[in-house]
């Protein structure tokens, strides 16, 4: 079946069907939560009730429109801290677990190698239990012993980025280390002929040369962070981060203010998506 | 010398922050989670080490029901995603022309971009009871009444099909893109059809990515948590569920934590033996998506 042997056209077509209906069935979802931000009723089903942007700008409930939901405003803005921690802590560990391991020949390194590789293969729910149970055990410990509360070690933010960044900087280690793989070290050395100090190398030459795949690590961690949920869910304090507070909404039959939040990620996710594309073909 | 000494000390530099990244956020956790799940509580603060946080899973029928369960509907979900996404994959790799195969493959890609809770949201509404599917349905006069398609395990294993898709398409069309066309002419030339086309040249061919595509969509399904929840309902009896409810709601963290090393231990099992099976290291299947 390629297109230099003929096939009857009946199979061909029945081929095509196929795959067309694969499609609807991929977009599908995502078309029915963009429709129903804009249909003035208080369920997010049918029938539909008519055109409306209440959904976004309404201030009064029962329809409250997204810019004054305050808890999922609060979600937002909590989403947005730890992703930028996480992105910031992710590319500058990868950065130097990429160069750790590209350039540098250690004992035991393809162990540390495998090892790097783990959190990927740990489900993320585990990921996030045994992060909370060892804060707790350091947390009581600590307690017992010197008798201070570290309120940081217990759920709440510092766990939630922790958390995130410790799955996370796989990925940006392997973006990363693609992109040193392939840079010529004869730059390099051509920078330390003709003076360039350690530094001056690595700042002139070698991180730039970087940068596009620091910046597609910090795309990817960004969104990672922003819509890690498994994770999350079992680190999670006071302060909820925007797919926590989606979840529990959803739980309780929400209306249609969670499909105008979606419709903002979706948005949000393109935009990232358009940015790193055109980031890439520019190098 | 005076380098030597430099390069040693940039080493540890280096080495200094991967140390900490492994140990205190990946090595010691699981340690400290396998140490809890061996503690039992014998009075209040008194606790024993033992074995009984697991035989309460396995003299409970509802715990490993449970478990075997989710492995099962995880295991028809990775077979599933490999029969629906490998002639879509094919169809990309082998048929669309270059124009049509880029934006077909972005096509694919697109709805992973968007948040796994979105996606779940828009199955929400197409399928319950006062969602699309039920109103088109009554429309079209095929039913008489609203049908709720939520909260079965069809939809659930539907679910999870849909959340892994893209890891089973990614590297199905890389291993069948580096495929020459003039393989399967020589195939056909040699009077094959179609069927034995498939199954001497091109499944043969495919077969890393499609290991390596099982493995990675076992082992999500397996640790998916929003997608059986959500679209399960209170009845999906989905593992992940179950050490939730351990953890936050019973707070009975040794039985939790019992249970999160078993689902470890299980995912793993099932990875190292596809990479055996498939004569792949991690690095190789792991690295690439």
């Amino acid at each position: 079946m390629i297109p230099s042997i003929s096939q009857s056209p009946f199979l061909r077509f029945s081929y095509a069907t196929y795959v067309g209906i694969f499609f609807v069935y991929l977009i599908a979802p995502l078309i029915v939560v963009a429709a129903f931000a804009f249909n003035d009723s208080i369920f997010p089903s049918l029938p539909w009730e008519g055109f409306t942007f209440d959904w976004f700008f309404n201030d009064t409930e029962p329809k409250l429109g997204v810019f004054h939901d305050r808890s999922i405003l609060k979600g937002i803005s909590v989403s947005f801290f730890v992703a930028i921690c996480v992105t910031l802590l992710s590319i500058a560990v990868g950065t130097s677990n990429a160069f750790l391991f590209e350039r540098y020949d250690f004992r035991f390194k393809s162990f540390a190698y495998i090892l790097m590789l783990l959190p990927l293969v740990i489900p993320g729910v585990i990921l996030g239990i045994s992060i909370l149970v060892f804060s707790n055990t350091l947390a009581n410990g600590i307690e017992d012993s010197l008798n201070w509360d570290l309120e940081f070690l217990r759920p709440g933010l510092v766990l939630v980025v922790l958390g995130q960044f410790s799955f996370i900087t796989t990925i940006a280690t392997l973006v990363i280390s693609a992109r040193l793989r392939k840079f010529d070290i004869s730059l390099e050395e051509a920078a330390y002929n003709l003076g360039g100090s350690k530094f001056d190398v690595l700042r002139t030459i070698t991180l730039p040369y970087l940068r596009p795949a620091m910046f597609g690590a910090g795309v990817v961690a960004f969104l990672m962070s922003f819509e890690n949920f498994n994770t999350t869910l079992m680190l999670v304090g006071s302060d909820a981060p925007l797919t926590i507070t989606m979840y529990d909404r959803l739980k309780e039959g929400s209306t249609p203010v969670l499909n105008a939040v979606s419709v903002f990620l979706m948005v949000g996710s393109a935009f990232l998506a358009l940015i790193s594309i055109l980031f890439q073909k520019e190098k | 010398m005076d380098k030597d000494i430099s390069r040693r000390l940039t080493l540890w530099l280096l080495l200094t922050p991967f140390i900490l990244w492994m140990l205190l956020l990946v090595v010691i956790p699981h340690i400290d989670m396998f140490l809890l799940s061996i503690r039992e509580k014998v009075g209040p603060r008194q606790y024993e080490m033992g074995l009984g946080n697991y035989a309460e899973f396995f003299g409970e029928p509802f715990y490993w029901n449970t478990l075997a369960r989710t492995a099962i509907m995880s295991v028809l979900a990775t077979v599933l995603t490999l029969i629906i996404g490998f002639p879509v994959s094919y169809y990309i790799a082998k048929i669309a022309r270059s124009k049509q195969k880029k934006i077909l493959f972005m096509l694919c890609l697109l709805p992973f971009w968007v948040s796994e809770l979105v996606r779940t949201f828009g199955w929400m509404i197409l399928l319950r009871e006062t969602g699309i599917m039920s109103g088109v349905l009554q429309w079209i006069g095929f039913v008489d009444q609203p049908v709720e398609m939520l909260y079965n395990d069809i939809t659930v294993v539907m679910g999870l099909i849909y959340t892994s898709m893209l890891f089973m398409i990614v590297p199905l069309v890389s291993t069948l893109d580096s495929l020459d066309d003039s393989y399967i002419e020589a195939g056909y030339d040699l009077g094959g059809n179609m069927v034995s086309v498939m199954r001497e040249i091109v499944i043969p061919h495919a077969m890393p990515g499609i290991i390596s595509g099982c493995i990675v969509v076992f082992m999500l399904t397996l640790g998916n948590y929003l997608t059986p929840i959500l679209l399960g309902g209170k009845s999906s009896m989905w593992f992940t569920g179950q050490i939730y409810t351990q953890f936050i709601t019973r707070f009975n963290w040794e039985l939790g934590a019992a249970f999160g090393f078993l689902l470890l231990a299980l995912s793993s099992l099932m990875v190292w033996g596809g990479l055996r099976l498939s004569g792949q290291t991690l690095a190789s299947t792991v690295a690439k998506s």
